[in-house]
């Protein structure tokens, strides 16, 4: 028995087995009970280390090899694996309600299960290979065979499958420069192809303007799964390069290039959130901000950055599993996402509506809820680092607590005598009920999620120690 | 050898620019072929011929999945002429021969930086790459986007062979084709179901 298995393997079996069933609730709750399966396995079953199960001694192997090179889910990875399959729950868990599950669910555990490999993999630079495989399983997520796609699709495809080349290539340009580390131009030549792969992949200024077109085309709750694992394993991969090349890590440029990059898509997510008139384009923007507050995370000393950055995860993940089923009950509800469209729902879906002002606010960084204690912890140590940073920071705050205010102001417009009415059925109100309570939850009492937090620096060789 | 890879490049160039200024879907398809075939002489150099087959054989299944996709779909596809990008042949033509030039300037360049990667092969692969890249800038047509993407991967992976021999890679590199193929012809399928809606 071996972890690549039971966490890669193991889930892109169960996918295919699941492809056939059409029947919304199964998938639902398998898929949903599959992923806490893993998540609680990969968080409580020690890698490595013989444990008794019963009267059997068993112990997993943290590595498998394939065409020669090796699959390896090291021990301290375990709390990750448990985050990713977790969130992933939440997805499932509410793909009923979002009446996604047919697609969502097999396709999402194959995209999961590629996406643990690109972490699993050695050289860990092969990462792009499965992350390709994740973006190419995306297509069939987002639409549908009898739906005619959208530029946004098109757009996704090229860029993501652009970024592949550049970080395979800079892989190999990284290893040259560790070779000869006085060829200051070979150094710059491998940071910027690094620095373009990157850009595709993380949807860096200006290379995101298919974040929104596929808010519009596609599903909100289908986008807003890819929107969550596709960054999130991203960005660790993105910081194993840090890890592992010392000169890298240690350049002063890189940290600037990070700063720079991460406030670009803050002030421009924040400051284009505030002036959309669309529910979903909002959502896209938001999440752009939301990935620049990771890569600002990267930039600071990593000793502070790398568990800032890791506390971003669960309330990204939970934000964006609440907002995207919120999006998808209010689209149920009226023809389009504009302003102009959802006026006055609060009183016809006061779930979904007070869910996508809740979620909003949290990924604004308002106080007390899930998305506050990252960015607080951030922004304090942004400004020991650059105040001119931190204002700028304040800047993108303020472009998305706008959104948040705006969204707000437009869903509770009713007409002075409209009624109360629930428009969500009880299972859309439970699961956006129990998303609500979980962003409280994570805002009032943050030192919760330490329990799996606490060890995950310990995957990297340097950083975070 | 250096002879053969010579006439690779030659016959990329022809396939590349063919693959800009054919209007016809089975010219589409025919230089997309034969593009691979150019490909594995190129990687023929660096990689013995069972591992360099892999590419051409992946490569020509993917030819053939959209192919049989397109043949599937009405005559005239409404949506290519939709479009508000340039479509004339003389633009293209000169377009790629900005691309030639570049390439041929970049190549001494980049060859000092690719180990012993000879020139053939860096200007064969920078080709791939230029006139791929060209071809996503002309067009938003599925077929040509997904064309174009497989041509810069094509470049890419020419370039590539010459630094990495793992078998993993090019088991990767061979799906990543394939399922690129599968995704192009997927949204191909659904893009027809817009023109078949009016009706």
């Amino acid at each position: 028995m071996n972890a690549p298995t039971i966490w890669i393997i193991a889930p892109i079996f169960i996918a295919i087995l699941l492809l056939p069933i059409r029947n919304q609730r199964v998938l639902s709750i398998v898929g949903g009970l599959v992923t806490i399966l893993l998540a609680t396995a990969a968080q409580f079953v020690p890698i490595e280390e013989a444990f008794r199960f019963g009267e059997f001694s068993i112990k997993i192997d943290s590595s498998l090899a394939v065409l020669g090179r090796i699959l390896e889910i090291k021990p301290a990875e375990g709390s990750l694996l448990a985050i990713i399959y977790g969130a992933t729950a939440l997805w499932f868990f509410g793909a009923e309600a979002s009446k996604t599950a047919t697609r969502i669910v097999p396709y999402g555990l194959l995209i999961t299960a590629f996406m643990v490999a690109s972490i699993a993999v050695e050289p860990f630079l092969f990462a792009a290979l499965f992350i390709e495989l994740a973006v190419l399983l995306s297509v069939p997520l987002l639409t549908r065979i009898n739906q005619p796609p959208g530029r946004g699709i098109v757009r996704f495809l090229i860029y993501q499958t652009l970024a592949m080349p550049f970080i395979l290539f800079s892989g190999w340009l990284l290893a040259g420069v560790e070779a000869s580390p006085g060829d200051i131009a070979l150094a710059a030549q491998s940071a910027s192809v690094l620095g373009l792969g990157f850009a595709f992949l993380l949807a860096v200024f200006p290379f995101y303007n298919w974040i929104p077109m596929l808010m519009e085309e596609a599903p909100p709750f289908i986008v807003g799964f890819l929107l969550w694992i596709l960054p999130t394993v991203t960005i660790i991969f993105g910081a194993g390069f840090l890890d592992r090349y010392s000169w890298l890590r240690s350049s002063p440029q890189l940290v600037t290039a990070l700063q720079y990059a991460g406030l670009l898509m803050i002030v421009t997510g924040g400051l284009w959130a505030a002036t959309q008139r669309h529910l979903g384009r909002i959502m896209a923007y938001s999440s752009i901000a939301e990935t620049g507050f990771s890569i600002l995370a990267l930039s600071l000393d990593p000793r502070l950055g790398i568990p800032i950055l890791f506390l971003l995860l669960p309330a990204r993940a939970l934000g964006l599993a609440v907002w995207s089923l919120s999006l998808t009950v209010i689209k149920d509800q009226s023809e389009t996402l504009r302003f102009g469209a959802v006026r006055g729902l609060l009183r016809s879906v006061p779930f979904a509506s007070a869910g996508l002002v809740l979620a909003s606010l949290s990924t604004s960084a308002f106080p007390l809820l899930a998305g506050f204690p990252a960015r607080l912890a951030l922004w304090e140590n942004l400004s020991r680092v650059s105040l001119g940073a931190a204002l700028w920071l304040g800047i993108g705050i303020i472009g998305l607590l706008t959104s948040s205010f705006r969204t707000m102001a437009v869903l509770s417009m009713a007409e002075e005598y409209t009624s109360w009415e629930l428009g969500e059925d009880w299972l859309q109100g439970i699961m956006l009920g129990l998303g609500m309570i979980g962003i409280f939850v994570l805002g009032l009492f943050p030192q919760f999620v330490q329990y799996f937090l606490s060890n995950l620096p310990a995957m990297f060789e340097h950083l975070g120690r | 050898m250096s002879t053969l890879a010579w006439l690779a490049v030659i016959l990329i160039t022809v396939t590349s620019v063919g693959l800009l200024l054919a209007r016809d879907w089975r010219w589409l398809i025919i230089f997309l072929s034969a593009q691979y075939f150019g490909m594995l002489i190129l990687t023929l150099l660096h990689w013995p011929l069972g591992m360099a087959s892999v590419k051409v054989v992946a490569g020509w299944m993917s030819a053939a999945i959209l192919g049989m996709t397109r043949s599937g779909l009405p005559r005239e596809d409404k949506t290519e002429k939709q479009s508000g990008l340039p479509r004339g042949r003389m633009f293209r033509l000169f377009a790629a021969g900005i691309v030639v030039m570049v390439v041929a300037t970049a190549t001494p360049r980049v060859d000092a930086v690719m180990a012993n990667a000879g020139f053939a092969v860096t200007s064969g692969g920078l080709l791939l790459v230029g006139m791929g890249l060209l071809h996503l800038g002309v067009t938003d047509h599925i077929l040509r986007v997904t064309i174009g993407l497989m041509t810069v991967l094509a470049g890419f992976e020419v370039l590539y062979a010459t630094v990495e021999r793992s078998i993993l890679v090019a088991a990767l590199l061979a799906l990543i084709n394939l399922g690129l193929a599968l995704a192009g012809s997927y949204l191909l399928i659904a893009s027809n179901a817009q023109t078949e809606e009016p009706a």
